[in-house]
């Protein structure tokens, strides 16, 4: 029998910019299965983005909590805010400098990046920090890399 | 931006220059060259990045820096400031 891997109590899923429309759906998908395991999700990103995810989850069946990227990068270096798990997605440079400054803030933390995008190679080839990376190729279909998501946190059963 | 659009600032690279591109030109193009981790405060802004994130100072008084955005990607700013300089060379680092 499989054992699940350990629920992390909070997790903060980073959000980068939404011109990539895989990420949203990515996104719900994420906190709905961390959500329904009991963890606490707190998805930052810029405004745009939080309110791609408000208006389509208006009953908040998908997300939880939102917050401004900069008002969380400060709570977190501020040390008012912590979480066991960091989720950041990246499809462009902008998001891996926002992926190193989370390794930076949370050392100890479980780091996933996961890269999409049109051309993820190079851009994961960036990473040069300790962390989890999931890299495929995705803009619109979210499918292959939800598989592989699944796969990395143990989701691999879950119809969801 | 935050507090740091508010700013008289240039922009010294053009957007979307990658983190590295800005750190890259910092290092070939000022003598003065400081530098900090992601979360160091600046233009009472925390800074973003891969690090060790480069700090240029011009002339005594300007300080260039990156400043990343998540659509945009990293813009490389000049500000002038002669006590945000002063705090960078008392609170930064000079490469290993």
């Amino acid at each position: 029998m499989t054992t699940l891997p350990a629920q992390p109590k909070k997790a903060l899923i980073v959000l980068g910019c939404p011109e990539a429309p895989a990420q949203q759906a990515l996104a719900f998908h994420v906190a709905h299965n961390l959500k329904t395991r009991g963890t606490d999700v707190l998805i930052a990103g810029n405004p745009s983005v939080l309110n791609l995810l408000k208006v389509s989850d208006p009953q908040r069946h998908y997300i939880a909590d939102t917050m401004v990227l900069e008002k969380c990068i400060a709570e977190v270096v501020e040390q008012k805010r912590d979480c066991d798990l960091c989720v950041v997605f990246a499809h462009n440079d902008a998001a891996i400098a926002y992926a190193a400054t989370m390794r930076h803030l949370l050392p100890e933390r479980r780091l996933v990046v996961i890269v999409f995008g049109k051309d993820p190679g190079p851009l994961a080839a960036e990473i040069n920090f300790p962390c989890e990376k999931i890299v495929t190729k995705a803009v619109h279909n979210p499918m292959q890399l939800k598989a592989k998501i699944n796969e990395v946190f143990g989701w691999a059963v879950s119809r969801t | 931006m935050g507090c740091i659009e508010n700013l008289k600032y240039e922009m010294i690279l053009p957007l979307g220059a990658s983190f590295k591109e800005c750190r890259e030109y910092s290092e070939k193009n000022f003598k003065e060259v400081w530098y900090v981790d992601p979360g160091y405060k600046l233009f009472d802004e925390y800074i973003i990045g891969l690090p060790p994130i480069a700090l240029g100072i011009e002339d005594g008084k300007k300080i260039i820096f990156p400043y990343t955005k998540p659509c945009h990607g990293t813009y490389l700013l000049r500000i002038e400031d002669v006590d945000e300089v002063e705090r960078v060379r008392k609170t930064a680092r000079k490469k290993k």
